[in-house]
């Protein structure tokens, strides 16, 4: 609480210093605010929405040279439907989804239990056992070794081993920020559970992991976004087999030597590939927000 | 629903005194066999394997001359290294990837600051704006990055813009530069994140009590100067984390250099990760993961100081 006094004592120099200021000057800016955020909003996102919207609308000749022009015709659904079957987007998107969702179920089970313990457990072992738990938040995957592992296992290029390879590298994201939010529980909740005879299996289920509601949905949101758009993870675990993800199919897509300069078939792909994201972002706007930023000033 | 914005805030802004009570008490109902361990055995079993194990085997696999041309794998010594310091990929891939994390970290972390400040006011036209400024948080980074180099080309939209408001015909190769290219990809690393940061910049502003903005409005203090010296400091953990995210994060970044320039021209653009991906097609194993241990021990560097520092920096403020 040291911040609180300290900033007192600088708003206290900063008061002899500066002189009071007239109201005018202070509600210029605040009329003209709107305004200028329209107007960025325009130029840094609204001219590269823009970009990929005409783009993907354009015959492939007119698309050579991406510009801001508009599409003399517009052919956005012929190229949408042509990136879906050449994209292979349905391939793409179950292969996205059977990584994806076993991955956060996985996440959120094992880490809930773990970070339940750790949370309550003391003592410098458990803070040991917590800092191994969490260190894979900054330290990056060993991924090439990771496929060897694959490899060895006989899981490499199926979709278990890319969920093996996602929950180990996220579940230190969620056990982070999971002991963070049971550490604000009451334990008498627990505990009259317990005075009750319940078994720590019936504590966790029926007490811990419904009041969990709000942080699950945070690293939910968080392993989602990560898991969907990853490539670098899924090429080397995945390139070559016959799993796909969309963010790998992209890849392929654009780096092949058919579609090279493909613009409009590249931003097709692109706009049916961010699509069930931005749905699930507008249904849970205030709850995603909420969530990621929740633990992050902590 | 309302309350779904603020209830995190409100823990964030006085965890300290429950948390200490929650950990004593804890203590006092003692009985360890109330939170067994066996519940930790699953997920630490999963990091043990996946995370763990392959990160030991990465200090072990630089050692060798594994690759695809040779059946067996047999140990080459320092051999993996030593061709990597002397063809100068080592210093030049490590001196890119420090360079681009910083230039992100910076970019990032001045447009999230300076779009939290702008669009701090809860207002329906606010609101649009950080909807629209988290788009691309939500893309993916491979495809953040097509759209720019679609942009950047020398045939592309940015030029035509600039040409047809100068009147003349423009090519500049935006990504064609050995020196400058390192930084537009830093500046397109740091578009598709910045609605992150700027969230977390909201969420910290949010989280300073009105009443201290309004002392020091009432003492005469100015807009800058009261953002300066009072709300600045206060957001130190919200800069804490959005720096310490975005520098260690890019240092393992991937995609958008990857779709932007695939690390040209002529390398200058050839982050660690890329480096790997590229000796990995090659078929060069045992060079990816001498490679792979350089970018793991220069991430540990630079975070246990990071980290600390940052911490205690906060502590004093």
């Amino acid at each position: 609480m040291t911040a609180v006094s300290g900033t007192r004592a600088v708003a206290d120099k900063s008061s002899r210093r500066a002189g009071p200021r007239s109201r005018g000057s202070r509600d210029l800016p605040r009329r003209l605010q709107p305004l200028g955020a329209l107007l960025l909003v325009a130029v840094v996102i609204g001219l590269p929405l823009w970009m990929v919207i005409a783009t993907a609308a354009k015959t492939k000749g007119e698309a050579l040279n991406p510009s801001f022009s508009a599409p003399t015709s517009w052919h956005l659904l012929a190229n949408l439907r042509q990136a879906f079957t050449q994209g292979e987007v349905l391939r793409g998107l179950f292969g996205s989804i059977l990584v994806v969702v076993p991955t956060v179920v996985a996440v959120l089970v094992l880490g809930a239990a773990a970070s339940w313990v750790l949370a309550r457990r003391g003592g410098r072992a458990t803070a040991v056992m917590y800092g191994f738990a969490i260190s894979g938040i900054l330290l990056p995957p060993a991924v090439i070794t990771v496929v060897l592992l694959l490899r060895q296992l006989g899981i490499a290029g199926s979709p278990i081993g890319m969920v093996a390879v996602y929950t180990g590298m996220y579940l230190s994201t969620v056990i982070f920020f999971m002991v963070g939010f049971i550490r604000t529980l009451p334990l008498e909740l627990e505990e009259a559970a317990r005075v009750d005879g319940a078994s720590p299996f019936t504590v966790f289920t029926r007490i811990i992991l419904p009041l969990l509601r709000p942080v699950i949905a945070t690293a939910t949101i968080l392993v989602c976004l990560y898991t969907w758009n990853d490539v670098f993870y899924a090429f080397f675990v995945l390139g070559g087999s016959n799993t796909s993800t969309l963010p790998l199919n992209l890849f392929k897509v654009a780096s092949s030597g058919i579609y090279l300069n493909n613009w409009n078939l590249i931003f097709a792909y692109v706009i049916l590939m961010t699509l069930p994201l931005l749905i699930v972002f507008i249904l849970a706007q205030r709850r995603i927000i909420a969530g990621i930023t929740s633990g992050a000033i902590k | 629903m309302q309350t779904a914005l603020t209830e995190p805030l409100v823990k964030a802004t006085g965890p300290q005194p429950s948390r200490n009570a929650t950990r004593r008490s804890a203590r006092r109902s003692g009985r360890s066999s109330n939170h067994p361990l066996i519940f930790l055995a699953p997920a630490f079993a999963v990091i043990t394997v996946f995370f763990v194990v392959p990160t030991a085997m990465n200090f072990v696999y630089p050692f060798t001359d594994w690759s695809a041309f040779k059946p067996g794998i047999r140990s080459a010594g320092f051999s993996n290294f030593h061709d990597i310091l002397a063809d100068g990929s080592l210093v030049s891939s490590l001196r890119i990837t420090l360079i681009y994390a910083a230039l992100v970290a910076l970019f990032q972390n001045l447009f999230g600051l300076g779009l939290a400040v702008l669009l701090e006011r809860d207002t329906r036209v606010n609101r649009f704006a950080r909807a629209l400024f988290f788009l691309p948080v939500l893309m993916s980074a491979l495809a953040v990055g097509y759209v720019f180099q679609a942009m950047l080309k020398p045939e592309g939209a940015v030029n035509g813009v600039i040409g047809s408001l100068i009147g003349r015909h423009v090519t500049v190769p935006w990504l064609g530069s050995t020196t400058w290219t390192i930084v537009i990809i830093a500046l397109v690393h740091s578009w598709k994140w910045m609605g992150l940061a700027m969230l977390v910049y909201l969420a910290g502003l949010k989280s300073i009590p009105e009443d201290l903005q309004e002392a020091a409005r009432i003492d005469g203090a100015g807009r800058w100067k009261a953002f300066r010296l009072i709300r600045l400091p206060l957001l130190a953990p919200a800069v804490t984390f959005n720096v310490a995210t975005a520098l260690l994060g890019t240092m393992n970044g991937f995609d958008v250099v990857q779709a932007t320039t695939g690390g040209g021209p002529a390398r200058s653009s050839e982050v660690l990760n890329i480096f790997i991906f590229r000796t990995f097609g090659q078929g060069l194993y045992a060079q990816s993961t001498a490679m792979s241990l350089v970018l793991f021990l220069a991430i540990l560097v630079l975070a246990v100081p990071l980290v600390l520092t940052l911490r205690r920096r906060e502590q004093i403020l």
